[in-house]
């Protein structure tokens, strides 16, 4: 075991000062000179034809400088090649309620937002599509004229083996409706963005996005400029979650309004554009049916989910395969049908949400291995640990699992919890329960297809000690510079705090794809590590022959560069800096990271592989009031496999964060819309655009929780190091709706998990609150793909299986 | 234009004079004439609390207070809890505990415990989680702040061991 000076130590980040003295700036934090403000006229109707725009008066108010519309803006942009659906501003129609269509920059925020009220537009409402049922029954008029067929957009189907037939020759069949509604990020900090035209001409916009590469790419597409002319600064997110990962309108809008009036333009949403740009997690329905042998052994299982994909693209054909992709790496699934379909709905767009498609899919998962555990009578975690993914195996959808801390992880959160001796025997209205999850160190692939590293790093060392690392990843809340600092420092043998991070500069430093899909650490930690003992090399090298020590004897620790043997012999950091830069001159290394290739190769393999899976296991304790429903969380247990921690505070919050917000989305969070009446339109508009009216837990929600590491370092990790940010977030739902049955034996099948439910569960005749009915929908092609121990390369069969499409 | 009228504050224990419209809320006097940005905003409709100063020692919502209201008024943001260099207690079991991930509701959060422990310097876990309710955070699940607060009120490393759920 290698012993760490800095790796999986409680540490203080080393950007944490910034963030208690009010001294970090974020986007809206800047001001420039000269700097006007932008204001969006944002659509009244859910979906609506733009039969004219009047800007006269609007352009003639003293103060207004520049009124755009759709006219202003030819090429669309969108976060994925596959659905780029998104003008900066409606051309031809508006698709949700708040779907922008002109923008006025003016003097101030306040002349701004005079004008955008004197802007005329006369637009025609065209009928409205508020839900998947909807979209899958009207054909027209169409949301969109791309996508599959009428208000689809995408559907993927998979067969890995022959399903049926292992369902056919199962012992028990379960089959479930479960129906996840959709929630939001909500950030605190509500998007904002700076543009400007520097003094060469060329544009630089800071913006709080996660993902300044893709902004960078859409704002060279969308406004016709060499990508080199162009500078994205990503400023420190005021939290992200996911909803800062797309290429925004408001981005594209200041960026071109700079570059037309040669000055600095600031935009900053109102909490209630927050709800508007969404991006969130997706409502989606779905049905499971798992067949299993006589032991609760799985042998087989088929997964339809419908997602409700609001009014564009974003990440959601992505977001369809993850509704499907993860089912197989906690549990042995030895053949496994997929079948997914996302819908268009004139909703703000739904996209990636911490867990990004794979909460869903585990909320059905975790309870309905609840349901086998009571029908079979066989406890709760037995069920689970008798069937665990095997580490270092390839799953029936060709993922190359890692390690798998995951019995562990289960072992310590029941044996805390004595779960076994008290699952099923608490006193009524008292209950436990179980769920697992499992969750990507990065996604396999890059949103674009290419073959060029997914994480850069540069190093620039001196001859005065100073180590600075460039990085294009983007620092939201996480952790992630500290990572970088923590990787390097290790390497080095120097403090972290000694170190400076310099990140998300589209100018300054090498492409990272963003802070998404739990990727930063290991995907930078990587590249660092690569970089830094590039330099220890170099430097070790000159440190070898100026001290006559073998380079394999050198120990880079506490600033010194010192002989294993007799470390009193040796020089301090800084010397052999000076001894470096005189022998090699100016001294810089770089490092990248590819992930390893997977072993899908069918059309669709592309998204779930991963480096390695985090694991995760929850117990929660709740208490029911049998009279009314009413809900408390008592306790929550929590293990996590994190491979090996990189900074052990920073592991511990991304935990309790996780917790907090599997919490909300239990508990009571919904991002849910109304009709308004008919003389109003019939319009759809979100039922509650504030932070006040959308329900999230406040400081007095929380319960106490127990936080256990399980450490199975994996080679794919920096150090071992696997994900934490989204993980544990995944088992807090489908726990809570286990203890909810063992404290008051009613299924909740649906989020969130109100009081209401429970009561109307209580009261009636089958103990459920969940879907009733899933549509039906046509599969054209289903591609089939023998799993691996069937004699599987990871190829799609062709010519096509005897299975017709179902349904 | 509105009409402007003189605004005298003390700021971070400095007097400060400013010219203002009537309808400019404290957190728009702070954050765009004085530039003091530590101070955020989430809704500036009094919901998210990370707007958050105190006004006379004591936790005030700057969105909802108009300036002209906190004429005379001492107010103490952000920038003014260190003292010079060292930072407050407070500060400093922030940094160790992780109490601030994404940061943008610390300021709130870090001025609120403040008032907090001035009034009562042996609070309960009870009471740190009544008093900080008013402040949302998304990033810490709240329990690195309740610890961290709690540990600067002698109630040890893990105070949140004794939420009552």
């Amino acid at each position: 075991m290698t012993s760490f000076r800095v790796i999986g130590k409680h540490r203080p980040r080393i950007d944490g000062r910034a963030r208690v003295t009010g001294q970090l700036l974020y986007a809206d934090d800047i001001s420039l000179p000269r700097m006007v403000y932008c204001k969006l006229l944002r659509s009244h109707l859910p979906h609506a034809s733009i039969r004219n725009i009047d800007t006269t008066k609007a352009s003639a108010l003293d103060g207004v400088y520049l009124v755009l519309t759709g006219d202003d803006f030819p090429i669309k942009h969108g976060i994925l090649p596959v659905s780029q659906d998104e003008y900066a501003l409606c051309r031809d129609k508006t698709r949700f309620v708040g779907d922008p269509y002109a923008a006025v920059i003016a003097k101030t925020e306040e002349i701004a937002q005079n004008a955008v009220e004197l802007i005329e537009a006369e637009l025609e409402p065209l009928t409205t599509i508020s839900n998947s049922t909807e979209a899958l029954s009207v054909e027209t008029p169409r949301i969109h004229t791309y996508g599959e067929e009428g208000n689809i957009h995408k559907r993927v189907a998979f067969d890995f083996g022959h399903v049926d037939q292992s369902l056919k020759d199962a012992d028990h069949i379960f089959e479930d409706l479960f129906f996840y509604e959709g929630n939001t990020h909500l950030p605190l900090e509500q998007h904002a963005s700076v543009a400007t035209t520097d003094p060469d001409g060329k544009l630089a916009i800071w913006s709080s996005t996660q993902t300044p590469h893709y902004l960078h790419r859409a704002l060279a597409k969308t406004l016709q400029l060499p990508a080199t002319h162009i500078r994205v600064i990503a400023t420190p997110n005021g939290g992200g979650f996911g909803g800062k990962s797309d290429p925004f309108n408001h981005e594209v809008i200041v960026a071109k309004a700079a570059m037309l009036l040669n000055r600095p333009v600031k935009i900053t949403l109102t909490r209630e554009e927050v709800f508007y740009c969404h991006r969130g997690r997706h409502p989606v329905l779905m049905r499971l049916k798992t067949g299993t042998d006589k032991q609760g052994l799985i042998v087989g299982q088929s997964l339809d989910t419908v997602l409700d994909g609001g009014a564009y693209g974003s990440y959601g054909v992505a977001s369809t395969f993850y509704t499907g992709a993860l089912q197989t790496v906690t549990y042995h699934i030895p053949r496994y049908q997929f079948r997914g379909c996302r819908t268009f709905t004139n909703k703000p767009p739904c996209g990636p949400k911490r867990g990004h498609g794979t909460p869903q899919p585990r909320f059905g998962l975790e309870i309905q291995l609840d349901k086998m555990a009571v029908s079979l009578g066989i406890n709760p975690k037995t069920i689970r640990t008798n069937q665990l993914a095997k580490p270092h195996s390839v799953t029936a959808n060709y993922l190359q699992l890692g390690t798998v801390g995951l019995g562990d992880c289960i072992d310590k959160v029941t044996e805390a919890s004595d779960f076994e001796t008290r699952w099923g025997n608490l006193p009524e209205g008292h209950g436990l329960g179980l769920a697992c999850s499992s969750y990507l160190c990065g996604a396999g692939l890059p949103i674009y297809w290419n073959d060029m590293p997914h994480s850069g790093v540069q190093l620039k060392l001196d001859r005065l000690g100073g180590v600075t690392v460039f990085c294009g990843s983007t620092e939201i809340g996480q952790g992630s510079n500290d990572v970088l600092a923590a990787c390097v420092s290790e390497i080095l043998g120097i403090d972290p705090f000694d170190i400076r991070v310099i990140t998300g500069d589209t100018d300054l430093t090498p492409v990272d794809l963003g802070s998404y899909s739990s990727r930063v650490t290991l995907m930078t930690g990587n590249a660092a590590i690569e970089a830094a003992t590039r330099a220890r090399d170099i430097i070790a090298s000159v440190v070898s022959k100026q001290l006559g020590i073998p380079k394999n004897q050198l120990v880079f620790a506490d600033r010194r560069v010192f002989s294993s043997e007799h470390p009193d012999k040796g020089i301090s950091f800084q010397e052999a800096m000076v001894a470096t830069e005189t022998e090699h001159g100016t001294l810089g290394t770089t490092g990248s990271y590819r992930p390893p290739p997977a072993p899908g190769k069918y059309k669709g393999a592309g998204v779930g592989p991963s480096p390695t899976y985090s694991y995760s296991a929850s117990v929660i304790e709740v208490r029911v009031n049998k009279d009314t429903g009413q809900l408390d969380v008592v306790k929550i247990w929590m293990a996590h496999d994190i491979g090996t921690c990189i900074n052990r505070t920073l592991v511990f919050n991304q935990i309790e964060g996780s917790i907090y917000m599997g919490l909300g989305e239990a508990l009571m969070e919904e991002q849910t819309f109304r009709r308004l009446p008919q003389k109003r339109s019939s319009a759809l508009v979100h039922k509650i655009p504030s932070l006040l009216d959308y329900k999230s837990p406040t400081m007095m929600d929380m319960p106490p929780c127990d936080i256990f590491l399980v450490e199975y370092p994996d080679k794919q990790g920096p150090f071992g190091a696997k994900e934490v940010g989204q993980g544990p977030l995944l088992p807090i739902m489908p726990a809570i709706a286990n203890a909810v049955y063992d404290a008051v034996g009613v299924r909740i099948d649906e989020t969130p998990i109100t009081p209401d439910k429970i009561f109307k569960a209580m009261n009636s005749s089958d103990k459920r609150v969940g879907p009733k009915d899933f549509p039906s929908i046509n599969f054209d092609h289903v591609d089939f793909i023998p799993p691996p121990w069937e004699g599987g390369d990871g190829n799609a069969f062709v010519p096509p299986h005897p299975h017709q499409p179902r349904r | 234009m509105s009409k402007k009228y003189p605004l005298t504050m003390t700021v971070n224990d400095e007097s400060v004079e400013l010219s203002v419209t009537t309808h400019k809320t404290l957190l728009e006097v702070l954050r765009e004439d004085m530039n003091l940005t530590g101070t955020k905003h989430g809704c500036e409709l009094g919901e998210c609390g990370v707007c958050t100063v105190l006004v006379n020692g004591k936790p005030v919502l700057s969105c909802l207070m108009l300036a002209p209201r906190a004429h005379n008024a001492e107010i103490k943001t952000i920038e003014g809890l260190a003292e010079g260099p060292i930072l407050d207690q407070l500060q400093s079991a922030f940094c160790k505990y992780g109490a601030a991930q994404c940061g943008y509701c610390t300021p709130a959060m870090l001025l609120t415990a403040k008032a907090l422990i001035e009034r009562d310097t042996t609070p309960t876990v009870q009471h740190i989680q009544k008093e900080l309710s008013g402040v949302l955070c998304r990033c810490t699940g709240y329990l690195s702040i309740i610890n961290a607060v709690g540990s600067v009120c002698g109630l040890g490393d893990n105070c949140t061991d004794n939420l009552n759920a």
